[in-house]
């Protein structure tokens, strides 16, 4: 099949960023041709600020080399500017008589600096601050001339002054509003970045209309203002808003209105054009930032690729300094009005300044100034529209995300040196993160994972990596939306793909990833299981639980070791064994030369090193139940000595724990779940740090929820107090079945809690009497007939070849 | 010399899974993908040596299950941005029987 032609006119990050999704998802579809304007490849434009300050090169900033155009046929034309689109014989041409025919369209023209049309505009030495050639004219100039000015106090014209001022050059900066930002902060913070621009040496002149540039032989000399007064400047900056690029849309007869208009497809009035990127105007917006630009892109790919999926709907952005040094984020509406609430933190001689605007109990907008920290997390929580009332009292002293172990205690990436380990797992420092965002073009968390491996372990440093990233990127960096899909095999997230396993009763995973138009033929490491975890807790005892679609450890019921051998550890209900038991285990130990034995944190025995081959026959010697210390899913119930022996026990926490455990036995979850049960407030079983927490007191017994003590120690929250033991089982229980039914798959508690909020955990278990025990009884329905899979394997080995090494 | 060997019959590996083989070359994992076909991969993963035989296959990779890199059944290549390769055999299957050559 001959391909269709796809034309990009314009060679930047909006037009190729879009290009790059359609090669994702639709490589063969197109033969594509690129034209820019500029004699570079496409490079990365919001670090021209990084190139300017000294802290880059170009060479650093190209995102695409001619390389990459040519491994992906992309022709392209450098230094060609497109001037015409005939869209009736669907050709384009380039200013020097180049054309290409076309099937789609898109433009990607972007926008320009908007220049002050005051008399002395044309004079040399006056230029707006947009691409590689500007900055270089910038560079150039302040080996030769002394005196800057930059019209324009906004995010580029101070990053304009930062770099000039670095150059070498006198700047001053000429607004003409009270204060500086104005349309990214309120007048507090912006006095606050003044004084510390002026510290570094920049020269502000504020409320001031500039009336004219005077020159001598056609080079610029003195700016003067409508008050009188005249600075000298052997160079000016204009940064005073910039103006999309539709011009040639226009003359095309496609309709523009300060831009170039499309719908939630990105599509023009003409079907076979599309435009993304600064140039268009999406319901009357046009955006300045690179995150909305990528959103436009991806949506617009999956257009071209004749999927027929995704829609723009307009960005909320937020914005940061690129100056170094400088910690400043705001987003959305941070004035507020007569209906709105505001939190504001001001510490002046600490230099912190942080404002949070609420309305109607979400977060609208935010201003940080000195430390911000925490400006991703109120962005994602403004971008979700999340309620606050729960976390409101501590919302302002930040979200506290990341683990406490495993980078040195540090929590700003900023205070951090270059050779600071950031991930501990993965040993990765913050120099080699923030060299592989600059030189590989990095955006998101994800593509910082995959090229450096900070935080693709435990995940605890993914906060610490959000801060580089974000402060590497400035507006570049949009936060992930929690709301995202399972994987790359689908645009589902979870959900939605749980909604769908229930509505569609999906029984077994070829037909759910059938029905669910998965990209992939039998999915990924990612989302079977998930896919497989969702099947079973929606569907017990009907759907078809795959072994293969099993991480390996809940495969074949034991956990993989780092040499490729398994460790058995099997279930002591309670914490509590018997000599017997302890005489097998030994046995056992000694027969197969078990090179470890180990007592664990759950109060049972681990014995490690075990061959694959061997565990099937020690099984069976054993003659234990398996204690699922490798499940997604139940592990222990710990306990303390309780009223039995201990001399300050109130209730008999031991037997407590032991039905539990014997009551929940063969559950699996969307990650692992333990508990613990105390015989009194002394809590020597730590039923403060587990998923369910159970402390006995006097009169009955406490419930706590959502404790972890992994990677960031979560303390469990109250739930509530019960009376009796079975209701201990049915709080418990309840809680837990749906976190089962409702959690996303590797959602520990604390996770899902904090997603949902305990208020809705309270009303679904506490409030409503009916539905606790009903979910009770769907928990215990679950469970039914359940049995010792050891016991299974042992008797059932001719069905299980997979664990007979074949030896040849 | 090398030598056609039957190893084992095709149904006795699971679909999307694997078994492994001793051999006087190593272990060698044998990986039978959804649409029947059969790939064989030295069992160590190119980046901490951990067994690919017993890691989640899908399409035509195998995910080690000890760090979840990802490795082509086909070249035994490692998928980017890791880098890395294990030594491939070639493997075929008649009349139900699956021969490797070793």
């Amino acid at each position: 099949m001959k391909k269709m032609k796809l034309v990009v006119v314009g060679n930047g990050m909006a037009g190729m960023r879009t290009v790059e999704e359609l090669l994702k998802i639709a490589p063969d579809l197109y033969d594509i041709t690129v034209f820019g304007d500029e004699p570079y490849p496409n490079y990365n434009r919001i670090m021209l600020s990084p190139v300017l300050a000294n802290e880059q090169t170009i060479d650093d900033i190209i995102l695409n080399s001619r390389e990459w155009y040519a491994e992906n046929n992309i022709r392209l034309y450098t230094n060609a500017r497109i001037n015409k689109i005939d869209r009736k014989n669907r050709l384009v041409y380039a200013e020097d008589g180049t054309s290409a025919e076309y099937d789609r369209l898109l433009l990607a023209t972007g926008s320009r600096p908007f220049m002050l049309p005051i008399p002395g505009a044309d004079l040399e030495g006056v230029i707006g601050y947009r691409d590689i050639q500007d900055t270089n004219a910038m560079i150039d100039a302040a080996k030769v001339y002394k005196h800057a000015v930059v019209i324009g106090g906004g995010l580029l014209g101070l990053e304009a002054a930062n770099g000039l001022k670095i150059q070498g050059m006198d700047v001053t900066v000429v607004h003409r509003s009270e204060w500086l930002l104005e349309r990214q902060l309120d007048k507090t913070a912006a006095r606050m970045l003044q004084q510390s621009l002026e510290a570094k040496g920049l020269n502000f002149l504020l409320e001031k209309d500039t009336e004219q540039l005077t020159g001598k032989d056609g080079r610029v000399t003195a700016v003067r203002f409508k008050d009188g007064q005249e600075i000298p400047a052997d160079l000016v900056v204009m940064a005073v808003g910039i103006r999309p690029n539709f011009a040639l849309a226009e003359s095309a007869g496609i309709h523009c209105d300060r831009g170039i208009v499309v719908n939630d497809t990105m599509q023009t009035y003409d079907p076979r054009i599309y435009a993304v990127g600064e140039c268009v105007a999406h319901r009357g917006i046009s955006y300045g930032l690179v995150a909305p630009l990528f959103e436009m892109a991806k949506v617009c790919a999956t257009h071209l690729a004749n999927f027929g999926i995704g829609r723009y709907v307009g960005s909320v952005t937020s914005t940061k300094l690129k100056v170094t040094g400088i910690d400043l984020f705001s987003a959305g509406d941070f004035t507020g009005g007569e209906d709105t609430e505001e939190i504001v933190l001001h510490d002046a001689v600490g230099g912190v300044y942080k404002k949070l605007i609420i309305k109607d109990d979400k977060i609208i907008g935010s201003v940080l100034y000195g430390d911000t920290t925490d400006g991703s997390w109120y962005f994602q929580l403004l971008r979700d529209k999340k309620p606050i009332h729960e976390i409101r009292d501590h919302l302002m002293f930040g979200q506290d995300s990341l683990g406490n172990t495993g980078h040195q205690g540090q929590d700003k990436a900023s205070a951090m040196t270059d050779e600071m380990e950031v991930c501990g797992c993965n040993g990765v420092c913050k120099g080699t993160i923030v060299k592989a965002i600059k030189e590989k073009g990095l955006f998101t968390i994800d593509d910082v994972k995959k090229q450096t491996k900070a935080g693709s372990s435990c995940g605890s440093c993914v906060g610490l990596v959000e801060q580089i990233l974000a402060s590497a990127l400035g507006g570049g960096y949009a936060p992930p939306s929690t709301n995202k899909a399972v994987c790359g095999c689908t645009d589902l997230n979870h959900e939605e793909v749980r909604e769908q396993v229930r509505q569609h009763k999906y029984l077994n995973i070829p037909d759910a990833m059938t029905g669910m138009q998965w990209r992939t033929p039998n999915g990924c490491a990612t989302c079977r299981p998930a896919l497989n975890y969702y099947l079973i807790s929606t569907w017990p005892h009907e759907a078809v639980d795959d072994p293969q679609s099993r991480f390996i450890n809940e495969r074949v019921h034991a956990n993989i070791q780092k040499d490729g051998t398994y460790s058995v550890v099997p279930r002591m209900y309670g914490g509590v064994t018997t000599p017997n038991q302890l005489r097998k285990i030994a046995d056992v130990a000694d027969k197969y030369a078990v090179p470890m034995v180990k007592v664990t944190g759950g109060q049972r025995i681990d014995l490690l090193g075990v061959k694959k081959e061997d565990l099937v026959n020690m099984w069976a010697d054993l003659d234990m139940p398996s204690g699922y210390a490798y499940a997604k899913g139940i592990r222990t119930v710990k306990t303390c000595v309780g009223s039995e022996f201990c001399r300050f026990g109130t209730q008999d926490s031991t037997q407590m724990g032991i039905d539990i455990e014997k009551a929940f036995d063969h559950m699996w979850a969307p990650h692992k779940v333990k508990f613990a049960v105390s015989g009194c407030p002394r809590n020597c079983a730590e039923s403060g740090i587990k998923d369910v927490g159970i402390i006995g007191v006097d009169s009955g017994w406490e419930i706590y929820v959502g404790g972890n003590g992994g990677i960031k120690t979560e303390v469990a929250q109250f739930l509530c107090k019960v009376k009796s033991h079975d209701e201990v089982l049915e709080y418990s229980g309840a809680f837990i079945q749906i976190y089962r039914e409702e959690a996303r798959y590797l959602d520990r508690t604390v996770h899902w809690i904090n997603r949902v909020g305990l208020d809705y955990v309270k009303k679904r278990v506490i409030e409503d009497a009916e539905g606790r025990k009903a979910a009770y009884e769907r928990l215990l329905f679950a469970l039914q007939g359940a049995v010792n899979p050891w016991a299974e394997r042992v008797q059932k080995r001719d069905e299980h070849k997979e664990f007979e090494t074949i030896t040849l | 010399m090398s030598d056609w060997t039957k190893v084992v019959a095709l149904h006795d590996i699971p679909k999307l899974g694997s078994r492994l083989v001793r051999s006087a070359k190593g272990e060698i994992a044998i990986f039978r993908t959804e649409d029947d076909r059969v790939f064989a991969l030295h069992n160590n993963c190119p980046h901490k040596g951990g067994p690919l035989s017993q890691g989640i296959v899908y399409g035509d990779k195998v995910a080690c299950p000890l760090h979840n890199w990802r490795i082509s059944l086909v070249d035994g290549q490692a998928e980017e941005p890791d880098e890395g390769h294990t030594a491939c055999f070639a493997v075929k299957v008649e009349d139900g029987a699956v021969y490797l050559e070793i």
